[in-house]
């Protein structure tokens, strides 16, 4: 891991709401292929933290670079490289699938050769090749994050952000998802994924957990676990989290 | 990138329960019921008569008041308060009271009165009919004077000789109608992808927004054109009137009005956090807009600070620009001024658009 | 009980969290009556003239000074020649031309002519008019220096006197409309996207397993919108009657009842429309088109309803506004007690009645 470039460096970044600090100067780095796991009770920073990673929030105070690119002052170039999948379902309900994909390739500007061929290749993937006329409000909810997780990476980004991608599905649903997230990876794509679900947890290389909007653990599930002294990541989540004092 | 941002547009526009239906329906109704309805044309006024001379002479002038067609005789009373007691009880508007003695002092006397007493509840009314009753007394005394004296004035009505009401109206209402669509959808549609959360997704790509928000135009800016041309046409067919002036001009003048009513509807729609704001906020402009505009009442009989208000209105510059255009056939040049107020609030909207549309919090 | 009352507290906090809407709401009243009350108005006054004289002498320049001394007309400018009044028109810049021909004082034969854009006919008709009078009564005065004797005796000269309202002010006519619209606008308007929110954002499934019965989720939704709107008659009222000096003749109480017994109509009409629509956009509009659009138009509030078409007439009877605005101008402004109203009323609760019967069925049958 030493000799792999960082894609995600953040030093202090902090986010306030009035008197309400939502994020407190957390400080973390995130290496190239790396899937990070960006754990933490409900309202305890993550979502507000990974916006202003996506150039969708501006910090109060703190530095970061996102894929090299400073935060403040290049949050356009940041968006040409990454992906994002945000906690509300963000694929357009209203069009049908072949047109979610086309729209969103060609908004990273896929030429479009090369468009029509991954339209087909990620149906063909997803096995979604029969219901490309479908509408996407009409697709079941694991098929839409599938698709919806399809077409935040369609343009190879070098990041692509998660926000809880697999709320409300089953595990056997979950589990396929992660199979896009490890291939994905191993395109050496960095996969950056906030989540509830502690299984989800033990998937990644990295976590760090979130409490009151600092972050206080951070490193390798296995690592984690053996400095809590417990078995599972549910455990050392639960640790943590009982000092929580924010409600949410 | 702007080619797939329209696709996506006009398909939702397409798939819209209601939309669709909306852009062509409304322009139907509106032009069908509202020339109708807004109408201030007055006929059958109930005119109630005094007349306490009964000579030849009052008679003659009451028969021609009833022939003018713009009266129907509801009451002959015997005196002043009688007849009050019909405009009381909302049964005449408008009484004539002849004194007696008119036939005799009409020889001997410069000028004999007679009274005209109006129910001005309906302010609208009231006047005109007691201008309708003026003019056809101004012709009477004409009459009796012979042709010499008399006709030395000669009032000649320009560009609509039969008075009629509706060709006054109907451009007008295209105008409102253009104004409904490009200002009030527009400002749902951005707050709608808010509430829906698909912005996200807009946000954290990088299109420039000034890119999204040409997007957003373009596709009301070709509706409004349909719907101009729809309209265009239902006035044609149904009240025969076509314009007189180039539709060049009024093409030209729309293309920039719908340019800078959109660029309001974006605004508004940016700066607001849910489609029941972004649609009270709309509502409320467009409802100053529509009683400034001169629409229903003319700009001229406003108070000067509301004739002051009207200058920053857009619509009060367009329902002018059509109405000249239709009746009056006035030309580009003769319209210059009415160009470069359009021009400026389609920049000014539209800046405000760019500037209020934001990418990040 | 308890839910009931923290789920009107619920629906309160959400209309008082929003501040610009609800600023919208209290204020619209008030910009609404200022404009009827005081922009919108028929009344001629300062039309732009223009005066082509090929004549240019003593008669002339005293119609002219005559006519500029009116309260009706102001001189734009004078004209050189017939292209340059035609392009004053065309401009938009003048509304009357006076032509005077050559000579004119000397000629008797010789005309004076009033021309007048008649693209908005009635204005024309109106100013017109009154410039034929004036130039009538100057010519006479001419005259009448001139000849000491009459050859066929005077001339009739009518003396208007306006009845009432001798400023011709509307408010006797909009107030009552304004309010109708109003209560329109927050009862019927509101409710319907209100409810049609819940179902778009799915908050409504929420409320609908929660121990509330969907009539007591429907009271709840109704309650603030019912406050806000009698917050607006009550600003109405009194803008009208301090600031338009509208008199209040009949009883304030009966003059609420009614407003009360309307806005629950509008309330129900709001209700209707929610369960036969899925989306805020399809409920706003159909609200506006089908029940603000005929409230302005039919009401008689702005535009006579006699002169109508019969079609339309028939039509305004089934539009509650009309009754209402009908009940309010008879207690308002005639002093009417409750048994001249009993017709219009007795309709009201018919209306409420009907719909609300209608419409809760029909969001019940959804529900299952």
């Amino acid at each position: 891991m030493k000799n792999r470039a960082f894609v995600i460096e953040t030093d202090q970044l902090t986010k306030r709401f009035g008197n309400f600090t939502a994020v407190d100067h957390i400080s973390f780095r995130v290496a190239e292929g790396e899937i990070f796991g960006f754990l933490g009770a409900n309202g305890a920073g993550k979502t507000t933290a990974m916006r202003m990673l996506c150039g969708l929030s501006i910090p109060s105070s703190g530095q970061a670079t996102v894929a090299g690119y400073d935060i403040y002052k290049e949050s356009e170039q940041i968006k040409r490289h990454i992906g994002y999948m945000s906690q509300k379902f963000s694929l357009y309900g209203n069009l049908k699938v072949w047109e979610n994909i086309r729209l969103f390739g060609g908004i990273y500007g896929l030429p479009a050769k090369r468009l029509a061929d991954k339209t087909e290749e990620l149906l063909h993937t997803l096995g979604l090749e029969k219901e490309r006329e479908t509408l996407v409000d009409a697709l079941p909810l694991g098929w839409k994050q599938k698709l919806a997780f399809s077409v935040a990476i369609i343009h190879e980004p070098k990041i692509v952000f998660l926000d809880e991608p697999t709320g409300g599905v089953d595990p056997v649903t979950r589990r396929q998802f992660w199979e896009l997230i490890y291939e994905a990876a191993a395109r050496q794509i960095t996969v950056f994924v906030t989540t509830h679900y502690m299984d989800e947890a033990e998937y990644c290389d990295r976590v760090s957990i979130m409490v009151d909007g600092r972050i206080d653990a951070l490193d390798s599930p296995a690592a984690l676990k053996q400095n809590y002294g417990v078995t599972t990541m549910n455990e050392v989540f639960q640790a943590l989290a009982r000092k929580a004092t924010r409600e949410e | 990138m702007l080619r797939y941002l329209l696709e996506k547009e006009f398909k939702q526009i397409r798939r819209d329960a209601i939309l669709p239906r909306i852009i062509f329906l409304l322009p139907v109704l509106q032009l069908l019921i509202l020339p109708f309805a807004a109408n201030f044309e007055m006929r059958n006024i109930n005119l109630g008569i005094v007349d306490q001379d009964q000579s030849l002479t009052s008679r003659r002038l009451t028969d021609k008041v009833l022939s003018s067609g713009y009266f129907r005789l509801s009451d002959v009373a015997p005196s002043y308060d009688e007849a009050l007691q019909r405009i009381e009880n909302n049964t005449t508007d408008i009484l004539l009271e002849i004194p007696s003695g008119f036939e005799r002092d009409l020889g001997r006397e410069a000028e004999v009165e007679v009274l005209i007493a109006a129910n001005a509840v309906n302010g609208t009314k009231g006047g005109m009919g007691s201008a309708y009753l003026t003019q056809i007394i101004e012709q009477f005394n004409a009459e009796r004077q012979g042709l010499a004296t008399v006709s030395r004035v000669m009032p000649r009505f320009l560009f609509n000789p039969h008075l009629n009401y509706k060709n006054y109206m109907v451009p007008g209402i295209l105008v409102f109608l253009i104004t409904i669509i490009s200002g009030f959808l527009t400002a749902l549609n951005i707050v709608s992808e808010k509430e829906r959360g698909t912005i996200e997704q807009i946000n954290v790509t990088p299109i420039p927004k000034a890119l999204f928000l040409l997007s957003k135009l373009i596709p009301f800016w070709i509706i409004g054109f349909i719907l101009l041309t729809i309209g265009i046409l239902i006035t044609w067919i149904v009240y025969g009137l076509t314009p007189l002036g180039s539709f060049g001009v009024i093409y030209l003048f729309s293309a920039i009005y719908v340019i800078a009513f959109t660029g309001m509807g974006l605004a508004i729609s940016s700066i607001s956090s849910n489609q029941q704001q972004a649609m009270y906020t709309a509502f409320f402009f467009l409802i100053i807009f529509a009683l400034l505009s001169g629409l229903f009442t003319p700009v001229s009989s406003m108070p000067p600070w509301a004739q002051t208000l009207t200058l920053f209105n857009p619509v009060r510059y367009f329902v002018e620009v059509m109405r000249m255009v239709y009746l009056k056939g006035s030309t580009l040049s003769d319209l210059s001024g009415y160009f470069g107020a359009v021009c400026l609030f389609a920049i000014a909207f539209n800046a405000l658009a760019v500037i209020s549309y934001r990418k990040k919090e | 009980m308890k839910q009931f009352i923290s789920f009107i507290q619920k629906e309160f906090y959400h209309i008082f969290r929003d501040g610009r809407t609800l600023f919208i709401l209290l204020a619209m009243p008030i910009v609404l009556l200022i404009l009827f009350g005081y922009a919108i108005t028929t009344e001629i006054k300062m039309a732009p003239v223009t005066i082509l004289d090929y004549s240019r002498d003593a008669v002339t320049r005293s119609i002219a000074d005559r006519l500029m001394a009116s309260e009706y007309f102001e001189l734009y400018r004078y004209s050189e020649n017939q292209d340059d009044v035609q392009a004053l028109f065309r401009q938009g810049k003048a509304k009357l031309a006076i032509v005077f021909p050559p000579h004119f004082a000397d000629d008797r034969d010789s005309r004076v002519q009033i021309l007048a854009d008649a693209t908005d006919p009635n204005e024309a008709t109106q100013l017109a008019s009154y410039a034929a009078a004036i130039i009538q009564a100057e010519l006479w005065e001419e005259q009448r220096i001139e000849m000491t004797t009459l050859a066929d005796g005077g001339r009739v000269t009518p003396v208007t006197h306006l009845l009432y309202n001798p400023q011709m002010k509307g408010a006797y006519n909009f107030v009552p409309g304004v309010m109708g619209l109003i209560l329109i606008l927050i009862c019927a308007l509101m409710t319907s996207v209100g409810i049609v929110r819940e179902k778009e954002m799915g908050t409504m499934e929420v409320l609908l397993v929660s121990p509330l019965k969907p009539l007591s989720i429907i009271v709840a939704k109704a309650i603030p919108y019912l406050l806000v709107s009698m917050v607006n008659v009550a600003t109405i009222l009194m803008l009208s009657y301090f600031l338009l000096e509208v008199p209040i003749v009949g009883s304030l109480t009966l003059l609420i009842g009614i407003s009360i017994l309307y806005a629950l109509v509008a309330l129900s009409l709001g209700l209707f429309i929610s369960t036969v629509t899925q989306t805020q956009q399809a409920a706003m509009l159909i609200s506006a088109l089908v029940l603000m659009l005929p409230v302005i138009l039919l009401s008689g509030m702005v535009f006579p309803v006699e002169n109508m078409p019969r079609l339309l007439q028939w039509f305004s009877h089934i539009v509650p506004a009309k009754w209402y605005i009908i009940a309010v101008k008879d207690v308002m402004i005639k002093g009417v007690p409750l048994s001249g109203v009993l017709k219009e009323v007795g309709i009201l609760l018919f209306m409420a009645f009907f719909i609300l019967v209608l419409s809760v069925k029909r969001f019940k049958t959804r529900l299952e």
